[in-house]
This record gives C-alpha cells, structure tokens and sequence, in this order.
C-alpha cells in the first residue's frame, strides 16, 4: 500500500461538518435543561454596594439567580496556572461572580437561571445593582505611575509580576556602531473565533458524576482546575469537547462562566448551558497581546548586530488568567534573539493590571510580539546602515552548519536551514526584480514596497521539565493508545484537542503509514477526558510532534507486540521477523508471512500466545519530549498605499515555511493561510479600544473590524522541509507560524513604500486614517 | 404566534413568540442545528439560510417572517444522500477547518452561485464579503467556489444535452 504519510488526503471531519452535523456544544440538547445568563458589570470599575435580585426571582420561568455572596464558599476561585519563576507574582484572588468589587467591564455580577434562553435575558434586566463608580485605568503605563487607580490591595502599583532574562552586558556594545531605539505599540486582540464559548452541565446526584460539554482547547487540563474549583473528585467530572468551532487560545483558559455552570447544575440537580453571544465574547473573553515595547538594537556598519534589549510592558487585564503571565514573559523573552546569531539580549517584563478584560494566549501568543519588535527593528537598522534589509538578514541569520544553535536565552533550536527558506522565498518573489520595479513606480509617483520577515518560532510545547522550571503549573507531555480490534480497525484515543486543525486526518495518517492500513480503519478519538486517559490539549504548536509522537511512539509498541506473536506463528525467533507492506515476514524467506490482521485476531484470540505475552493488541505511550521544536520561514509581502487615502492594497504575498516534516500538506498550508490572515488582520484592521472609562468602545463586529474575503490577494505558499532530529515524526508544528511572520512582513513593506517620506513607524493597525497622517505628518515636516 | 414554515422541503407548524429569531426556531425547535450562531450584529454570516431562494442572517429574522414562507438550510443541501457539489468541493478544497462558519458560507455560496453561476475570484470574494471565516484565510472557500461552479455548470450542460439527447430520440 502506498504511503499515506505526505499525502494531501481529504479530512475526516469533514463529511459531519458540511452537512450540518457537527457537535459544538450549543448543539446539546438534555431533557430538562436549564439555561443561564450572566449580569455582567456596565463599570470598568466600582464597588458593589447592594444588589437586589427579588424581582428577577419573581419573574415566571426563572428558577435561581446567585450572586457573589451566594455562592462564597460554595466554590472556589479562578485559578492562575502559569507563574512565571523569580517574577514577584502575586495572584489576587479571582471570584466567579464579584462579592463586592468590580474590575472591568463585562466582570460577573449575577447569573440567572431559566426554563429558556430568552427568560434568562429577560430577567438580567430585573435585577438590581448598586454601585458605587470608582476611577478606572486602562492603559499598563498609566496604571504604573504614582497615584494610579490600584485593583488589588496585593498588588501595589498594579504589577502583577516583573520579570528579566538575558545575557546583556554594556561592555558587549562598546564596539557598536549604531543604536537603533524604537518604541512599538502592540494593540490589543479579541480572538474571536467563529463559535462563540459555550458550557452545558448535567450533573448526577445519584452517583455524583458530572458531565460537561466545554468550548474548549485542554478538556484535562479543565477536568483538573474545575474539579477544584467545583469539588468534583476528578474520577466523577468528566469533560467533553467535541466539535470546537475555533480557539486561537482563547479556548485555553479555565473561566468564571464555566464554572459557574457546573456549580448551577450540581446546586438545582437539573442540566444547565449557557452560551455567550459575541458582545459577550468581545467583554468576557480573554484578549490578546497589549504591550509596550522599548526595544535597543546594537549593531555594526556592516551590519552585524551585536545586542538586542526590549523593555516590555504587557497589559494583563483585571486577573491573571490561566496562562496568561506565561505569554509576555516565557513564551516572549526567550526567543527575542530570533532565528538571528546575535550574541547578548535581554528582556525585561512587567505585567499591569488594568480595568479591562483580562489577556491570555492568542494565536502566537508571545511569539508575534517578538517576532514584530524584532522584523521591524531590524529594518530600522538596515535603513540606519544603508544595506537591503535582506543582507542584514542574510548576514545575521543562524547558517545550517550551526545547529543546535543555543540562543542567548539558553534555548536550543534544534534544526533548521533559514538561508534555504530566505533564498527560496526571495526566488519566488522575484526580489531583485520587484526592487527594480519598485524605482520605477516611484518615479511614476506610486508607493509600492515589499517587507521581509525571517523568524524561528518555539512550537511543540514542550518538555515537561522545562515547563516545570519557567513556572507552567503542568506537564506538557502527551498520551496515546492506540486499540486494534480483532477485526483489524483501529481506534486512536489522544490527549491532544483539536478544534480545526484537522488530527483526525493527518493522526489517522500517521497510524495508518505505519500499520500499512487504510486511513479509513483508524478512528481518532480526542476530547473527551472519560474516553481519554490523560491530555495536555492543543495550543503552542504542540499537537503533531507532542501529541503525534505519542502516537507514532504508542502504533510502534503495538507492532512491537504483534511481532513477537507473529514470531510465535511462524516458529522463528522474534530477531527473525520483519514487518512490512503489512505483513510479518521472516528475513530472508519472506513467503513465509503472517499478515497483521492474521496476528491480531489471534492476539484476540489466545489460544496460542507466546509464553509471557498478554491478549489483546493495544499500546500505550505517554511521550514528553526532549526539547521544543523550531518550525522557521521567511514571508514577503509587497504592497501598494494609495497617496490620497492612505489605503494598503496587498498585491502578493509569499510564504515559505518549514515546519519539519509534513504530514498532510494541504492541511499544513490551510493552516498557514489562516495564520497570514489573522496577522495581517492586526499589522491593517484589527484592535480593541477602551475609553478612559474602561468601558470597550470596539464591542462589536460593527466595531472590530475582522479581515473578510475580498480583503486578499492569493497568497503563494511552499514548504521546505528539514525535520526536526527529536522526534519520531521529524515534525516541527504549522498552526501558528502564519500569525507570527505576517504582521511585521506587512507593516515593513507599507513603511518601505513610504520610505521616501521617512517615516519610521505607524503604530498599527495601520488604517487608512494612520497611514494617511504619517504621510501628511512627514510632508509637513 | 403560530406559524407554519416549509424547511427543507417540509412543512413544519409551531407557536412561536413573536420576538423568536430564526435562527433560535430552527435550532431549537426543529433541531436543526447546523445553522450557527456567531454574531448579535448580522456581521458574520455564521447563520445564513435561504428563504424563498435568497441568502438571509436568520439571526436577524424573526420566525414569524417566515411565516408561509420557504427556508433552506445546511441540512437540505444533500439531495438523495449525494452532496451537493457545493459541499463537496468545499471538502476537496480544504475550504473548512473549524466548521463553524461552513454552514453559512455554503449558503452564501449557493445563493451566489445561484445568481452567478460564473463568478470570477473577485466577484467570489465580493460575494462573500458578509461572511467572516476565522481560521481558513477564505482562500480554500473561494477555490471550493470556483470548483463547485464549474461542476455545476458541467452539470446543468450535462442535463441540457441529456434533454437534447432525449428529445432527439423522441423525435
């Protein structure tokens, strides 16, 4: 049989989801099921002096509200899981519902609970609230200075943590010739994925057993938190998240609603769901990024670069979510050197609460902030030096012969050939031609550019001992099983979580490639923690070489198995047996054959089993990896602004990237496609905007403006693929590689082309309205 | 209110409050949960249906304006448990990650399609401007698009030659 391994075979989940029959959570439907609703704060901050639910109890349908008195001490609190090492962190307490304070707008006040959707609304309406206005801040900055509203007695001047990596040392860069200092502004993100965040609770009195259907990335990682939060022995909640209408990491976090459903359900012993509806999403949802960045690039007139430091402040909203100080710090700060041998970096973070919606990981998380700062820096330089930005890269870039490269920060990239991905990239553009065209069109008075991004990324979270030492409060290893059944199907059960990226084909590949069967006989089975021993869930790249390892580990184990009882059959010694095309063959006789099917009914069997070995044909693997892996690329981007709006066109876009070996590659460059799509969205439209009342001025749709079809250009993508040497697979991970190079490829070819206005930075998203200002602001200097 | 809607090819009879949007009474009550709800602001097109042939956001419909009234949904695509070619060109093109906006976007499509069975990439892309996708970069939907319409228009020439073929043979 051919190999399926590489093949662009058509997704598994496909037939369910284009006829309608997909399983999202909303979808479920119990009999006697309760819905909820949430009050939510209209103040970014206040004191809640009285709140009156008399009348909303009064109201027909309605079965209970609760407030933050009510359920004190009936549940626990929301949990912060990443507490980044020798940072000061201090985590205030996070009720589900506020006892007496408010701290952002869209923070939980009451819950209904209702025979229907439209009651539970209704009576939100009904129900009473006093507050008492504080002064908010907003902005990380602001709410550092003296005399600041402060949000928590534990945290004074409203840091949260303050955390420094990096190797800088001032006598490093005596010998620069240049300093480059830039500030950036990374916006702040909704995430919104298309499915809106959902929760159904059905909880059994009799045998104390909960079940709940989750939006969500980690169903284990949320069995975990909400067992302590709710007091649910684990062994009795069990969490199911089938169909997942997109995360983009805001599906990772363990959040008040979700639990607050879960207690619902236990208290009125009827089935409860609550589902948000966007302008809740835009409020209660965790955001994304939000920093300041100070950042000093040291450099050589021949364009070495000799040190890099940022100062970072990143915005972590009213609490710290589930791995929210994780994200400017960790998966931030330690790949700031980028795919580049630059010698000394340093990074220096300070994490803000603010009265707005707290932030966690969106697609990237960490690794686009580094990756922007960076790309632009280094364009900064190359026009300070007077060299192509492509040299200074070129230049600066770390050479095949170099891995394992160790960067400053102590990471060691495992393999790579960034010169291949550059020069691959540039071909396909057609660089030295565009540059050339490009003078043209300026002496015709158009603004043309094209920017250039080669970046590394930390993917395949990550070996558990290093998750350990920078303070993630988990494991990040993965399980697999992996079940033939006596007549040779097989059945898959991954801790991985995936919800889009397509695991039910290309883990079904991985299995099917190495039994020699069709990829139609293995069942993926994912998010459901009763059917699945233990998972760590999809995010970080994580899910193909963490969670596809453990199953190339676990088929492994089972072959393993399935030759020493072939061996038996064929009366040779196990060292004899070979297994190919499907078949155990004895070496050097190889009519004499066994097929898997054969071995596995009578591993089913038993009747004849070697001495020592048990029934049945099934393997286990639970696969911590030994080091991340690092997926890199370079993108290119040429753009045209028109003079009289300030409009970018994008005219081409060209990806190349290497993520290791690919499984499946059309749904490899699907994931690239959404990546470009979603960064380019924050480098030209997309940002959340709070006034200084906190209250959030983009909470809609209408607002947020969300990159649509007839906004692109098609995009040419290639792969190149050099695997990585530490894993089974020699796959790196794609999910989040299009997010992290697009925006700085964007935004430096926009800058490109307004290069004959000198104009260094715009701080993005980079509207019309900005583009047209930096124009009309340099002319008029 | 009661009401009385052909979904799919059927008649479906129900009391509805007035304020019931669409697209709650066919999730709800006709179980029909393919249709999605991803937005309160008739921005993303999660929710597109067909009534009377055109594309609308049934969350900005009320059940009681289909009264008397015909709505398609994801669910009436299939026809004798064939995909319609809509379907399966979004499958073979990778058109759909999450799934979530599927749904809606096959709608939208039909709708287009329905009105352009020849639309360029521009005029896909235009086409489809009211439904947001967040995971594909919509470049899959619109390939998938333009997949569908040219097996589609094969198949209507298909069927135009096999009614020219028959009414030869009938001469």
């Amino acid at each position: 049989m051919a190999t399926v391994f590489g093949k662009a075979v058509k997704r598994r989940e496909d037939p369910r989801l284009i006829t309608g029959h997909g399983q999202y959570t909303d979808d479920v439907r119990l009999p006697g099921l309760l819905y909820a609703a949430i009050l939510r704060s209209p103040h970014a901050h206040a004191r809640i002096r009285k709140i009156d639910t008399s009348q909303a109890l009064r109201h027909p349908g309605v079965v209970a509200v609760f407030t933050g008195q009510d359920i004190q001490g009936k549940m626990g609190t929301i949990p912060t899981a990443w507490l980044p090492p020798d940072s000061g962190i201090v985590t205030p307490p996070h009720h589900a519902l506020a006892v007496d304070r408010v701290r952002y707008v869209g923070d939980g006040v009451a819950m209904v609970i209702a025979e229907d959707r439209y009651t539970a609304r209704d009576a939100l309406d009904l129900i009473q609230v006093e507050y008492e206005v504080l002064p908010a801040v907003v902005d990380q900055e602001a709410a550092m200075q003296e005399g600041a509203p402060q949000l928590h007695d534990e945290a004074p001047g409203n840091v949260a943590f303050h955390w420094k990596v990096g190797n800088f040392d001032p006598s490093a860069v005596q010998d620069a010739d240049v300093v480059i200092r830039q500030r950036f502004r990374q916006q702040r993100l909704v995430p919104n994925p298309m499915e809106p965040r959902s929760a159904v609770a059905d909880y059994n009195p009799a045998t104390g057993e909960m079940t709940m259907w989750l939006t969500s990335q980690n169903p284990h990682i949320h069995r975990f938190l909400l067992s302590g939060i709710l007091g649910i022995p684990e062994h009795k909640l069990r969490i199911i998240a089938t169909d997942v209408g997109g995360g983009f990491g805001s599906k990772i976090p363990c959040y008040p609603d979700e639990a607050l459903v879960g207690f619902a359900a236990k208290t009125l012993g009827r089935p409860v769901k609550w589902t948000e509806d966007r302008r809740e999403h835009f409020m209660a949802t965790t955001h994304g990024r939000d920093h300041y960045d100070d950042v000093e690039l040291y450099g050589k007139k021949d364009g070495t670069i000799l040190a890099i430091r940022v100062r970072a402040t990143a915005n972590m909203g009213a609490y710290l979510s589930t791995a929210a100080p994780g994200v400017p710090t960790i998966l931030f700060g330690l790949i700031i050197s980028g795919p580049y041998q630059i010698p000394y970096a340093e990074a220096d973070v300070y994490g803000v609460f603010t009265n707005t919606t707290p932030t966690d990981a969106y697609r990237g998380a960490g690794r686009p902030e580094a990756t922007y700062l960076l790309e632009r820096m280094v364009d900064l330089f190359a026009r300070e030096i007077g060299m192509d930005p492509v040299e200074v890269r070129r230049k600066n870039l770390v050479r095949a012969e170099q891995f394992p490269y160790n960067n400053p920060m102590g990471l060691t990239y495992d393999s790579g050939d960034y010169h291949g991905a550059l020069h691959k990239a540039l071909e396909m553009a057609g660089y030295a031609e565009f540059r050339r065209q490009q003078e043209e069109a300026r002496r015709a008075g158009r603004l043309v550019g094209v920017g250039v991004t080669t970046y590394v990324e930390i993917c395949g979270l990550g070996p558990s001992q290093v998750a350990g030492a920078v303070g993630f409060q988990g494991g990040l290893w993965e399980s697999a099983q992996v079940r033939i059944h006596p007549t040779g199907k097989v059945t898959v059960f991954t801790g991985s979580s995936p919800h889009g990226q397509g695991e039910e084909t290309t883990f079904a590949q991985i299995v099917a490639d190495r039994l020699h069967i069709p990829v139609e006989d293995v069942e993926i089975v994912h998010g459901d923690t009763a059917r699945i021993s233990m998972g760590w869930g999809t995010y970080g790249s994580r899910s193909t070489p963490v969670g596809g390892s453990a199953i190339a580990l676990a088929t492994e184990r089972v072959i393993e198995k399935a030759k020493k009882i072939a061996a038996h059959m064929l009366e040779v010694g196990e060292a004899d047996v070979e297994f190919e095309e499907g078949q155990f063959r004895v070496k050097g006789a190889p009519s004499r054959q066994v097929s898997l099917g054969d071995v596995t009914l009578q591993a089913y069997l038993a009747w004849n089993l070697p001495p020592g070995v048990e029934p049945a044909l099934e393997g286990q693997a639970f696969y911590d990896p030994s080091n991340f892996t690092y997926s890199f690329g370079t993108h290119i981007c040429q753009v045209e602004v028109d003079r009289d709006t300030g409009e970018v066109k994008i005219l081409r876009y060209i990806a190349v990237d290497d993520c290791g070996r690919v499984i499946n590659p059309m749904i490899a460059e699907g994931q690239v496609h959404g990546g470009i799509v979603q960064g380019i969205g924050q480098a030209l439209w997309e940002g959340a905007h709070y006034d200084e009342q906190g209250q959030l001025v983009t909470g809609t749709f209408m607002d947020y403006a969300m990159p649509r079809a007839h906004f692109f250009p098609t995009f040419e993508t290639a792969f190149q693929e050099t695997p990585s040497p530490h894993n089974p697979l020699g796959v790196k991970g794609i999910g989040e590689t299009g997010t992290i190079a697009s925006t700085p490829t964007v935004v430096n070819a926009v800058l490109d082309a307004l290069s004959p206005y000198g104009v260094r930075d715009i701080e993005m998203p980079l509207t019309p309205e900005r583009v047209w200002r930096a124009m009309k602001g340099a002319q008029e200097a | 209110m009661k009401i009385r809607v052909k979904v799919n090819g059927r008649w479906y009879e129900s009391d509805v409050e007035p304020r019931t949007l669409l697209a709650y009474w066919l999730r709800e009550d006709l179980k029909l949960t393919g249709t999605h709800i991803g937005c309160d602001t008739t921005s993303c097109g999660a929710c597109t249906v067909l009534l009377d042939g055109k594309a609308v956001k049934s969350c900005t419909v009320l059940a009681v304006q289909a009264n008397g009234r015909e709505v398609m949904t994801v669910e009436g695509l299939e026809r004798n448990g064939q995909l319609h070619p809509l379907q399966s060109a979004f499958w073979e093109c990778h058109a759909l990650q999450c799934g979530y906006c599927t749904p809606g976007m096959l709608m939208a499509s039909y709708a287009l399609l329905q009105e352009n069975p020849n639309p360029t990439e521009e005029e896909i892309r235009e086409g489809l401007s009211g439904n947001i996708c967040r995971c594909t970069g919509y470049m899959n939907i619109v390939k998938a698009v333009q997949t569908a319409a040219r097996k589609m228009s094969g198949e209507s020439q298909e069927a135009l030659e096999e009614v020219a073929a028959n009414g030869a043979s009938a001469d």
